[in-house]
């Protein structure tokens, strides 16, 4: 500012400059402004705005909102389609002119996505937030403040073993996902049937986990009655050897650590295939120089593979650490409904389900803050890997 | 973040003859290494286990074949005894819903979802990516952060403010809003991949182009497009994967009309002791198709998996 009286040209380019270099993320804000109030403003009186179940349409409108027949369920899809594909050439006509000024030009391009992500993700990510400090009558009408009374509930003692599971969850599989996937990583390295052996173990991560927790059901089937013979696997196995069998679901903490096998033998896919393509990656040269001087099998392991791999591990072990957190499926099928198997991502499903938003928020609020830490340890392990790059 | 650091790839280094013998002797010893490595025993080893991995998948396929009453009375290792016979009976009244919905209706819904929720993130990422690899504006790099950290964001946190706009605008319990949703968990992924790929095509290629008259459009189709086949099949991949095994999303958002393959199965889970015959073979039909889209897209689907390990 005290350049103002000598030098006026630069002071007068300088907020040009600022301005230019703000344009197009003050559009975007624009754009997702007017998005916002279109929304509160056009939605009086809780009808819906694009289409109402009770009033009389058009067939044609029904069969857009409400398609009913495989012809109408299909007409929809490919019109889906169509549609987007169509905004997206009318967007890239539109803007491929020269006259077009750069803004229109950058929220042609950009404004969709930024829509998406702003009203679809930022928003209800915060909406999500002030939700977790409200108060919710039993149908989930907000009716004032909670203060910290939502995150109380999440931590009161009928949640004890969700808490524990869930602290198990993000430990155990990631450690013994990214164990066993690196041990059958070096196992089967440059073996005769390695493509084979590595399709059959990353199988798992193709198929979904509802279909995985059908599966194990059959592995974990509870005890048959006297005279009857086992249904599962695991009670026929142990059966063999005399021991008596076991409800293997429904007690803590044995029914988390049968879940968690489940997650184990999904994600060791996973695990053995990024690990592999890392141990593959290891120069030659390092290795017949160990070699040389005589390491072999565990040192040769632990002196040189793990070292050179270590930036990889630490990338397999959070990203199944973060997936053990948010997934919520095989306690939802397998878990039986029962406190003991619960956690953390399957209690926001119950408490979204009755209606929650305040515990649901709260919960939802939880395994995000959970995340961050994780992700900033990943990031900057892989700093530290890039440097000494 | 959300991407494995890509090792270094050793460099194929050019041999002169007054290396090459000693380069072909290192070579014949890391031949010999290599073959030392591969014992039989290892071998060995690796098939059982991988085997051992399979027995969960091969017994419910065992057990989608046993005839009534089987599946729910006796373990699948007794195959098909005297008390049950091969048949692919189940597998027909799976399809035809045993008395509740047909799997079929489960399965075109899965479809429906599906293919739209794949397509239609692929087409906005494009845009996107193309402005943020190859315009130059101020913002960008903000912009592009902004997008890319929004990958760790848990679809949880957006999912009852989701419903609250679906219900708003009426779509709820629509493919509309499962569309919308897998559409935008997806496309921060999309994003980041496709503007990964972008900014790996040589900047020549396009400055040729746009030396040529080209605008960003003919730039975009003819230059870029073609180029980025992989990257989009990439992602395409992944997110087919993922939506159709998606559970949370599909109980979430999905209604009687529109429930997806995952949610049917996990209805019928509920309803063991009526449609436990059915079961395996459900579970084996809601199997296939993401199956044979790994199998033959394998290459493609790792490449997607090491870029969006942590979506969701």
């Amino acid at each position: 500012m005290t350049h103002l009286a000598t030098e006026p040209a630069r002071v007068d380019a300088e907020p040009i400059r600022q301005h230019r270099w703000l344009s197009p993320v003050v559009w975007l804000a624009i754009f997702a402004a007017i998005g916002a109030i279109i929304f509160y403003s056009l939605s009086p009186g809780g009808k819906p705005i694009l289409y109402s179940a009770n009033t009389q349409h058009s067939w044609f409108i029904d069969m857009i909102f409400k398609p009913t027949t495989v012809a109408q369920k299909l007409s929809v899809m490919v019109l889906a389609i169509v549609l987007f594909v169509a905004i997206m050439a009318l967007i890239l006509w539109a803007v491929d002119r020269t006259s077009v000024p750069k803004p229109v030009l950058i929220a042609g391009f950009l404004g969709p996505v930024v829509i998406a992500l702003t009203s679809g993700l930022l928003w209800t990510a915060l909406k999500t937030i002030l939700n977790s400090f409200q108060k919710f009558d039993q149908f989930g009408t907000q009716i004032g403040w909670a203060g910290w009374a939502n995150y109380g509930h999440v931590f009161t003692p009928a949640n004890k073993e969700m808490l524990i599971n869930t602290v198990i969850w993000i430990f155990v599989v990631p450690i013994f996902s990214t164990l066993f996937g690196l041990v059958y990583a070096v196992l089967v390295d440059r073996t005769r049937f390695e493509a084979f052996a590595k399709a059959l173990v990353f199988l798992p991560m193709a198929i979904s986990m509802v279909a995985a927790s059908v599966m194990w059901k059959y592995i974990y089937y509870a005890p048959a009655p006297t005279g009857r013979s086992e249904i599962g696997l695991l009670n026929a196995l142990i059966g063999t050897v005399g021991l008596d069998p076991v409800n293997w679901t429904t007690k803590f903490p044995v029914g988390t650590f049968a879940l968690i096998v489940v997650m184990i033998w999904i994600q060791t896919g996973l695990a053995m295939t990024l690990l592999s393509a890392s141990i593959k990656a290891i120069p030659d040269e390092i290795i017949e120089a160990a070699r040389i001087d005589g390491a072999t099998g565990w040192v040769l392991f632990k002196s040189i593979t793990v070292p050179s791999i270590r930036p990889t591990i630490v990338v397999v072990l959070t990203t199944i650490a973060i997936a053990s957190l948010k997934t919520f499926d095989i306690v939802n099928v397998m878990g039986n409904n029962l406190g003991i198997n619960n956690i953390l991502a399957n209690a926001f499903y119950s408490w979204m389900s009755v209606q929650q938003p305040g515990w649901a928020g709260a919960a939802a609020v939880l395994i995000f803050i959970v995340v961050i830490p994780v992700i900033v340890f990943n990031v900057r392990q892989m700093r530290k890997s890039e440097a000494v790059r | 973040m959300t991407t494995t650091p890509t090792p270094p790839v050793p460099m194929v280094q050019e041999v002169t003859p007054a290396q090459s013998s000693r380069a072909t002797k290192l070579q014949v010893r890391a031949q010999e290494a290599k073959t030392r490595l591969s014992s039989p025993w290892a071998s060995l080893i690796a098939v059982v286990i991988a085997v051992l991995w399979t027995v969960p998948t091969f017994g419910l396929l065992v057990n989608s074949t046993r005839t009534e009453p089987a599946p729910l009375t006796s373990g699948w290792w007794h195959f098909w005894g005297p008390d049950s016979a091969f048949s692919m009976t189940n597998y027909i009244r799976a399809w035809q819903g045993n008395g509740g919905t047909p799997l079929s209706d489960y399965i075109l819904n899965s479809i429906v979802i599906t293919l739209p929720a794949v397509v239609i993130p692929i087409s906005l990422a494009l845009l996107a990516a193309y402005a943020f690899a190859w315009i130059d504006f101020k913002g960008r790099n903000i912009l592009f952060v902004g997008v890319f950290v929004m990958q760790i964001v848990p679809l949880q946190v957006a999912l009852i403010p989701l419903n609250t706009v679906y219900v708003k605008f009426g779509l709820s319990s629509s493919y509309w809003s499962i569309w919308f949703s897998h559409t935008i968990f997806g496309l921060p992924l999309a994003i980041f991949l496709l503007h990964n790929f972008m900014k790996e095509i040589p900047s020549s290629l396009v400055e040729a182009a746009r030396v040529d008259g080209a605008g960003h459009v003919k730039i975009f189709m003819k230059v870029l497009l073609p180029l980025l086949v992989p990257a989009i099949a990439a992602f395409g991949i992944f997110q087919f994967l993922w939506v159709w095994n998606d559970l949370l999303v599909a109980l979430t958002f999905s209604g009687s009309t529109t429930r997806p393959i995952t949610a049917g199965i996990q209805q019928l889970t509920t309803q063991f002791s009526q449609q436990g015959n059915i079961l395996p073979s459900a579970a084996i039909l809601a199997t296939i198709v993401p199956l044979i889209v790994f199998l033959s897209l394998q290459r493609f689907f790792v490449r997607g998996l090491l870029a969006g390990s942590v979506k969701g």
